[in-house]
């Protein structure tokens, strides 16, 4: 019996398959099905897919990184290291104290300024500031770094990460909102460009 | 009674359970395998359930938001009836199901069950341990405290080194550019969501399989498991010398399995919770984050390893090592299944074992951090300082101010980073102490900018005393011989 042709018995086309090549009629709409759940996949995959990556999208274009203020300049005195804290840029309504960021602050002299993140280049730590001794020392794996933010000792394999700073009406500005990590030095541009001031 | 058999039969005709219950409950498994070996599979189960529902529990109070986290957690121990010990079953029921799964794994192992036919039965129970540890690392991210904060900041920076991708992962992984709000947001969509959803597929399968493969025998040295025969003298041994699952074999599971809830329960009551610790405020630098109990060997390794060889490592290592365990029945699926004829696979267990072991002992005294406060805290022993001069004094005063105390002990106090300096006089010169202190180096930094010539001059006298009574301090014979000399000629000269 021809399951093709006969529309009236559908009983026969789900007995009896259609030889291989030859495509029945509920063959033909079950692949179609199959066709259209793809098509709707997709179509709901790809704002799926923007909404999952809308963290990395958006940082592609620095959208993260913006000018925030640390204070007047009169409040770090030359020669001195010194804990400052900003609030961070991009601020979401759940964050509570989490966008509250320290960093340390080397007037070295002047309008000259080092202001490094409070991040080991290591893991990540907050590394603390010792005056007497001119070193910064993290308390996680020991890494240790000089007054101008260079490696002293231990496992980190570079300097201090540092934001990028100007003045602005005396008001010291740094260039800050994302997590510096080894891989993302993002806080080092000062390092590359000469210093705006 | 009757009306209870008329109802089970009525739910029986509609849900058609009864039959395979009884099928799986009625399977023979052999008489060996009615061991107390053989029961920490079900005490992971076990404790897997017993940590559904404690989550639950906990999730009825506890507020998966930055600002909040922490309150709710305070509230949880000190406001809710009984919320510390709920909180305190959940974190003890982490630590016992990490250690279960690892028991539990290295008993399959040294028994052999991960040949053939069961080689997929292992690599779902990797896939399994896997889930297991990344429950026990959100979990930790979920108790929101600075050890949260700061462990989240290791591990972005763990995955800010993948090449190229690494600065994408990161913010994938915190949900912006910093640990904030949408970071524990996906952390708690992950530990309550996404694993637990993907362990409860799996565990189903893996008892499944162990349902239609059938439980491991009690191995036997000689006896070869070879791709061709193996089933059917799995069959032969089940159907000559089996039991039915239920009751030969399962009493023991059911003992044990109250056992476990009955030691989370006392651990719990008796240790009380895991913190939290401080507030999870950047801005409070006084810390030193440490990774819980499982994640301590990694904290351990991260400080031990040459840094040139920390990245390559991190992200070598690790897919190595789930490849070598996703491979191990292709590699070893027929032979022997006894561990008395498979010496390797012994050794490599107890290697694996004591290195584990070790750096989680190490990283519970962390010898690689600095002491913050030795400089300020710890006091020069008295007989260090009894009888010596003011320039000595005068350095043991630099010694403290200028923190050497942080990394160097004396009379058992103080940072282990360094080496401890009791006795350093009998190992260096004059020359090399001055040496060591300017100029550092083998890991020590150079302290010439930071410390004025008088400075330098009392710390190398302070330290020239640090020497055992019975031993006299390190002199450079030759340098005796030139001073003499030099001052020889001066004497000459007019």
């Amino acid at each position: 019996m021809s399951t093709n042709t006969d529309t009236g018995n559908t009983r026969n086309t789900d007995t009896a398959p259609p030889a291989a090549g030859n495509l029945s009629r509920r063959g033909f709409f079950m692949k179609l099905g199959i066709l259209f759940n793809g098509f709707a996949a997709i179509v709901l995959a790809l704002p799926l897919a923007r909404f999952l990556l809308s963290s990395i999208t958006r940082g592609r274009e620095n959208g993260y990184l913006s000018w925030v203020q640390l204070g007047n300049v009169s409040n770090f005195p030359e020669g001195e290291t010194r804990m400052a804290t900003f609030r961070n840029p991009l601020v979401m309504p759940t964050d509570g104290k989490t966008v509250d960021t320290a960093c340390w602050v080397r007037r070295v002299a002047g309008d000259q300024f080092q202001v490094f993140a409070i991040n080991c280049a290591h893991l990540g730590c907050p590394v603390r500031w010792f005056p007497q001794s001119g070193l910064f020392m993290c308390p996680c794996h020991g890494g240790a770094y000089y007054r101008d933010g260079s490696r002293a000792s231990g496992p980190p394999e570079r300097g201090l990460f540092q934001y990028p700073y100007r003045i602005e009406n005396g008001v010291l500005t740094i260039e800050a909102g994302q997590l510096p990590t080894p891989g993302d030095p993002v806080a080092s541009l000062a390092s590359e460009k000469p210093p705006c001031a | 009674m009757r009306l209870i058999k008329k109802i089970g039969e009525w739910f029986d005709h509609r849900l058609q359970l009864a039959a395979p219950i009884r099928e799986a409950a009625g399977h023979r498994v052999p008489r060996s395998t009615a061991s107390w070996f053989y029961v920490f599979g079900s005490a992971a189960l076990t404790v897997f359930l017993l940590q559904l529902v404690t989550g639950i529990l906990l999730a009825l109070i506890y507020v998966p938001s930055a600002g909040e986290a922490w309150s709710s957690l305070q509230a949880l121990n000190h406001q809710v009836a009984l919320g510390w010990f709920v909180r305190a079953m959940h974190g003890w029921g982490s630590n016992f199901m990490v250690a279960i799964v690892l028991i539990h794994m290295v008993q399959v192992f040294l028994f052999g069950a991960h040949k053939f036919p069961r080689e997929l039965t292992w690599i779902i129970g990797v896939f399994l341990l896997l889930m297991t540890l990344g429950m026990a690392f959100t979990g930790q991210v979920l108790r929101f405290d600075q050890d949260a904060y700061w462990g989240l900041g290791i591990g972005a920076s763990i995955a800010s080194r993948v090449p190229i991708l690494g600065p994408f992962i990161v913010k994938l992984m915190l949900g912006g550019p910093i640990i904030a709000g949408a970071t524990l947001s996906r952390f708690f969509a992950l530990h309550v969501f996404v694993i637990p959803g993907m362990l409860i597929g799996f565990v189903c399968l893996h008892v499944l399989m162990v349902l239609k493969l059938g439980i491991n025998e009690w191995p036997m040295p000689g006896r070869i498991v070879k791709r061709a025969t193996y089933e059917a003298e799995y069959h032969a041994l089940t159907s000559k010398d089996g039991e039915p699952f239920v009751p030969y074999a399962i009493w023991k599971d059911m003992f044990f399995a109250a056992f476990i809830i009955l030691a989370v329960a006392a651990c719990a009551f008796y240790f009380g919770p895991f913190g939290p610790t401080g507030r999870p405020d950047p801005t409070i630098i006084q810390t030193a984050p440490k990774p819980d109990y499982f994640f301590l060997w990694l904290y351990a390794l991260l400080s031990l390893l040459p840094p040139s060889l920390e990245t390559p490592f991190l992200l070598v290592v690790p897919p190595l090592a789930i490849l070598g365990l996703i491979l191990l029945p292709f590699l070893s699926g027929e032979g022997e299944k006894s561990w008395k004829r498979r010496p390797i696979a012994v050794v490599t267990v107890l290697m694996i074992a004591i290195t584990l072991g070790t750096f989680t002992r190490m990283a519970q005294f962390t010898p690689w951090s600095p002491h913050m406060n030795a400089w300020s805290g710890d006091p020069v022993p008295d007989r260090y300082i009894h009888g010596t001069t003011a320039l000595e004094r005068q350095g043991a005063l630099v010694f403290q101010v200028k923190q050497c105390r942080n990394c160097h002990s004396i009379g058992d106090e103080g940072g282990q980073r360094g080496p401890a300096l009791d006795s350093v006089a009998v190992r260096l010169t004059q020359d090399q102490l001055i040496r060591q202190v300017i100029q550092g180096g083998g890991n020590m930094p150079a302290y010439g900018n930071n410390l004025s010539p008088a400075e330098t001059t009392a710390l190398v006298a302070f330290l020239e005393t640090l020497h055992p009574t019975t031993q006299r301090p390190a002199r450079d014979a030759a340098r005796d011989l030139v001073v003499s000399e030099s001052k020889s000629r001066s004497a000459t000269q007019p």
